[in-house]
């Protein structure tokens, strides 16, 4: 069996289980968020009565992330939803905007976008939280009403985006139907060259097979070039394989993936017991690619999907009005230190944003120096506007006032995983997705560059 | 349980994505809250861009489409997990979409909240039919009917039964999976 069979095969306890069988899995964590939390609870609440209970309060996790540092009053409303339903059912597990349970969260705008508004309990983009917070093991299921939940197929689990009925009959249960998914193999050799990041290798690989060409699937990156990634980046191409339509992405595991586990679950206090899956050497197949990652070079996905792939070098005559960073797939912390490197004694020559994914990134900003000088201070001092406040921010548009949204019809360059028409705020508006590195070269040039200029 | 489902067809083409069926920027409306429902309803496929698609979905200022039916290319509904995607084309008065191919998540959110039919449909149609077009789709046989033309749909096997029964809740408790009562 493949790691996703595996994984599913224990979920439902079976002892072997075939791409498209419909099986019931148990769920070991569910995630939600403030957008579609509120509907999730809903849902819930119709189905299995006013007074029901959740089926097990430790294996739920609410991390409003999406719309928080808007003025819009829903948006804010949402979070409140969320704080009712967490005090209602008693959930460990709530990562509120603000300290006071019994609060209102309320965004204030006076205070403005850049400067700190929330408590001690917030944790950012749910994606990069999620194992932040010790929430993510080896060999789990993890079920979350968000597409990008892929991301944690780094861990070497299984991980999928569901909608708000299906996330409120797991709430109820604890339990799903799931269709078994054939894998596609991508076996990676080598490493990565200087100058090129997961971002380029992940461009790339969808470019490859297409939009929707893994539709229903899973992707298992294996071989020493996956090996050979950092956690960080692992989650990076995890977190992508839903731009190639596929249901999870996954990584074997390495020493990398236990010490990093162990170590959150330790800090978080978190369920400690977790099972790695193995590689068999009898895995099926639906198909297999074999990827030298010496060769990839830093690639960009022009508009209007993650597939429409160039080299950078390609699009140099491209000119850009704004360069963005951030999200669970661009906003991590390597992703600001690669950012930040070709930043360093260097302007950015056109509008840039940047919006790190959680609190704790935030706080390393401040603390890693390259050259005596703090990661903020480069950003800062290239002209970068940076803000202490981590969400899914401009990614995704979200509400007019969101941090760095794109409410003109400009080209943007960004970090971030969509660049469907409208994805960032204007239906207008261009997005070319590129790696941090090609963020800044490019935000330092005002055009599409290849960061390798810089090295 | 209606038998055939008729009317205007709107058309798009390849990998619409759920941007385009319901833009971020009014996923703060909870589509379990029905005065939200409808304000998604209301903006269901605005997020499509003008230059492409002059004629909008749902005519401004009105919360009800005209299209109970939408034809689509490839990779419809790919893209982010929100459910508000059907439910917002549902809401506007879509009973079905049929499209040459679906994202994964948007075609399951179809038959859990069962509020629209998502059928395959084995050639491209977007090219063949019109803005406007009548047409009709018969559940019973899953067919499409274009003048005196049936075209056969990929049946969707159990997920019909679910859908029909309003979505999964609904099924389990009339199959009696779950307890009619809770």
């Amino acid at each position: 069996m493949t790691l996703t069979e595996k994984i599913l095969a224990k979920a439902s306890k079976k002892s072997k289980v075939f791409p498209g069988e419909n099986i019931w899995v148990e769920t070991d964590i569910l995630l939600t968020h403030d957008v579609c939390g509120p509907g999730t609870i809903g849902v819930f609440k119709r189905e299995f009565g006013k007074n029901a209970r959740v089926w097990n309060p430790y294996k739920i996790v609410i991390m409003p992330d999406h719309y928080i540092f808007t003025s819009d009053s829903l948006s804010n409303r949402n979070v409140d939803i969320l704080r009712a339903f967490t005090k209602e059912q008693g959930l460990p597990y709530f990562y509120d905007v603000i300290d006071d349970p019994n609060g209102n969260w309320k965004f204030d705008p006076l205070k403005g976008p850049l400067k700190r508004q929330y408590g001690m309990h917030y944790a950012g983009v749910c994606h990069t939280a999620l194992p932040e917070k010790g929430h993510v093991r080896p060999g789990e299921v993890l079920f979350g009403t968000d597409s990008h939940t892929c991301t944690a197929g780094a861990f070497n689990q299984f991980a999928t985006g569901i909608g708000n009925t299906d996330a409120g009959f797991v709430m109820g249960t604890g339990k799903l139907l799931i269709k078994v998914p054939p894998t596609i193999q991508f076996y990676l050799d080598g490493e990565l060259q200087k100058g090129v990041m997961a971002k380029d290798l992940i461009l790339y690989i969808i470019g490859e097979i297409g939009f929707d060409g893994a539709t229903y699937m899973a992707m298992q990156f294996e071989g020493p070039g996956a090996f050979s990634l950092s956690i960080e980046d692992r989650m990076t191409m995890a977190n992508m394989a839903i731009e190639a339509g596929a249901k999870n992405g996954i990584f074997p595991a390495d020493q990398k993936t236990i010490d990093y586990v162990n170590q959150r679950i330790l800090k978080n206090g978190t369920k400690k017991e977790f099972e790695i899956v193995e590689l068999e050497k009898d895995q099926k197949f639906f198909a297999s690619y074999s990827i030298d990652l010496s060769k990839i070079e830093p690639t960009v996905a022009a508009p209007p999907n993650p597939a429409n792939r160039f080299k950078a070098k390609e699009l140099a005559s491209v000119k850009i009005d704004r360069a963005y960073l951030g999200s669970c797939t661009g906003g991590k912390l390597t992703d600001f230190i690669a950012f930040a490197s070709i930043l360093k004694n260097n302007m950015v020559s056109v509008e840039t944003f940047a919006v790190p994914s959680t609190p704790e990134v935030v706080d390393q900003l401040h603390k890693i120096e390259i050259e005596g000088q703090s990661l903020w201070e480069i950003l800062v001092q290239a002209g970068v506007k940076i803000t202490e406040n981590p969400s899914c921010a401009a990614c995704l548009g979200g509400p007019m006032d969101t941090f760095g949204r794109v409410n003109k019809p400009l080209v943007c360059i960004s970090s971030t995983n969509r660049n469907f028409p409208g994805r960032m705020g204007d239906k207008a508006a261009l997005v070319y997705l590129a790696s941090p590195m090609t963020v800044a070269a490019s935000a330092i040039k005002g055009k599409i560059t290849d960061p390798r200029e810089f090295l | 349980m209606t038998k055939r489902i008729f009317g205007k067809a709107y058309v798009v083409g390849d990998n619409i994505d759920t941007d385009q069926i319901i833009p971020a920027q009014y996923l703060m409306y909870v589509p379990t809250v029905p005065e939200e429902l409808e304000k998604l309803g209301s903006y269901a496929l605005c997020g499509l861009p003008e230059s492409l698609y002059p004629l909008r979905f749902v005519e401004a200022g009105k919360t009800k489409t005209e299209y109970p039916i939408i034809i689509a290319g490839k990779n419809f509904g790919c893209g982010s997990s929100r459910e508000h995607a059907p439910i917002a084309l549902a809401a506007a008065g879509c009973r079905v979409v049929i499209a040459k191919s679906y994202a994964r998540i948007f075609f399951r959110n179809c038959i859990a909240t069962g509020v629209l039919f998502p059928y395959e449909i084995g050639e491209r149609f977007p090219e063949k039919i019109e803005i406007g077009q009548e047409l009709v789709v018969d559940l019973e046989t899953e067919t499409l009917l274009v003048a005196d033309h049936a075209y056969p749909l990929k049946p969707l096997g159990d997920a019909k039964e679910v859908i029909e029964a309003g979505g999964i809740f609904n099924y389990a408790k009339k199959t009696g999976m779950i307890p009619a009562g809770s």
